[in-house]
């Protein structure tokens, strides 16, 4: 056919192991590869995120966004103000119980395929505000793919969150059908966990176990 | 009114200083305490200084007309109300109290006006929303906060917590620090509220707005249309 094959020097060696170029004599080649890996590609390259910063994490997450730590060189330099044109929500800092109908509808707003980060430890587990106000860990509200832990995290801890949602996102099969499914919640009670599940991932841990739950 | 920079060494009788060995009780109190003693008599309970500010306690009952006079008469001028706040002492025999702080910028005065409020009986004082407009949200807080009831007050309601919230006023010191109900329950009736309830249709009736809002909103508020998308 007059085409030469490359899979070697191509692909493998510049860590594309999914793609093969062919060159003809020509100078005019072509590629081929799985669609899976073209698509998570793609999109793990392309974040858009949605932010919601509701506490001190938003301004580490600002720094991320700035010029010395650069989001934009993961594709991320859109911030999406809109639920509507955003793939990856990242909640930054605390949230009350006021909130939790927002941050709910928010993610119901936001187009499939869509990802979740949870930034610092207000936003994954409550943190220090382990009282009558606050989410223990949003996770009880919407489903979450990577937490990153620090009060507040560095830039490089978001980075490296973000870095891990891009790896998990280029695992994903388009074979698995579930992955798109949008999450179910029970329609009385509007909780998608059980209720007894999101008693015990609240239950005080660390310090706050010594705290009383009432005062006098 | 109009207000005129007062400099240091310029003379004049309110220009600015830095109080020096404030003593921790005691001392001189703010001129509008002996003006208050010599207006309301026995409405004054009492008269305390404590570093540098003025604080009086009063009658319950008459802490409107005090606070008016306050604000009205020409020699006190108190044209500021910068908190209203309760407090709840750890000492459940005591009564609890509510504050206000009153700031003239006229005569660079302040001064604390406190009521008891005795326990067991109702919490309930008298609004100085017809004189301070400012006071709108300060009381929607503590009532949300504390559960003292502001008679006279337009619009009563939680401010901080959303308003379906049952688990009382978390201030109050019988309030357990994580809520009376199971995570659960609170996170469900978190999600049971409406977040545009009170915060789109019905805040603009509050402001006023209605004659500036295009008329297919108005034509949804006055169908009595609650929430929108």
């Amino acid at each position: 056919m007059g085409l030469i094959t490359k899979p070697e020097a191509g692909g493998a060696e510049a860590g594309m192991p999914h793609i093969v170029s062919a060159e003809p004599a020509g100078g005019e080649g072509w590629v081929t590869t799985r669609l899976d890996f073209l698509v998570n590609w793609g999109r793990s390259n392309s974040l858009w995120p949605m932010p919601f910063g509701t506490a001190c994490c938003a301004i580490e997450f600002m720094a991320t966004a700035a010029s010395k730590f650069d989001l934009a060189r993961f594709g991320m330099e859109r911030m999406s103000f809109s639920p509507r044109q955003a793939d990856v929500l990242i909640c930054a800092g605390r949230v009350p119980f006021k909130l939790a109908p927002v941050l709910r509808r928010i993610w119901e707003q936001m187009p499939q395929p869509k990802w979740a980060i949870s930034m610092g430890a207000c936003a994954s587990s409550g943190g220090m505000f382990d009282n009558y106000a606050v989410v223990q860990g949003i996770d009880t509200i919407i489903p979450v793919d990577v937490y990153v832990p620090g009060c507040p995290p560095r830039p490089e801890g978001l980075i490296y969150g973000i870095m891990m949602l891009q790896k998990k996102i280029m695992t994903e099969r388009m074979s698995n059908k579930s992955l798109r499914d949008e999450m179910d919640p029970d329609p009385i009670s509007k909780l998608y966990i059980p209720a007894s599940r999101i008693d015990e991932i609240s239950e005080p841990f660390g310090n706050s176990v010594h705290q009383t739950r009432s005062a006098p | 009114m109009k207000f005129e920079i007062v400099k240091p060494g310029s003379g004049n009788p309110v220009e600015p200083s830095t109080p020096k060995n404030v003593p921790n009780r005691g001392g001189e109190a703010n001129p509008s305490g002996a003006a208050l003693k010599a207006q309301f008599g026995n409405a004054i309970l009492r008269i305390d200084v404590v570093n540098g500010e003025t604080t009086v306690l009063v009658e319950t009952a008459k802490v409107l007309d005090i606070v008016r006079w306050l604000h009205d008469d020409a020699t006190q001028s108190y044209e500021y109300l910068s908190d209203v706040t309760a407090v709840e002492h750890r000492d459940l025999s005591m009564p609890m109290e509510v504050v206000w702080h009153l700031r003239s910028i006229k005569y660079r005065r302040f001064v604390r006006i406190k009521t008891q409020l005795q326990k067991g009986a109702k919490l309930e004082v008298p609004s100085v929303w017809p004189v301070y407009k400012g006071a709108d949200w300060l009381e929607r807080e503590c009532y949300d906060m504390f559960g003292i009831t502001f008679a006279g007050h337009y619009d009563l309601r939680r401010i901080l917590m959303w308003e379906q919230y049952k688990e009382g006023f978390p201030l109050r010191k019988d309030f357990p620090l994580r809520g009376r109900f199971s995570r659960s329950e609170q996170l469900r009736q978190a999600l049971d509220a409406n977040p545009e309830a009170k915060y789109s249709m019905e805040e603009l009736k509050v402001a006023d707005a209605f004659e500036e809002l295009p008329l297919d909103m108005r034509a949804r508020i006055a169908s009595g249309e609650k929430t929108g998308e």
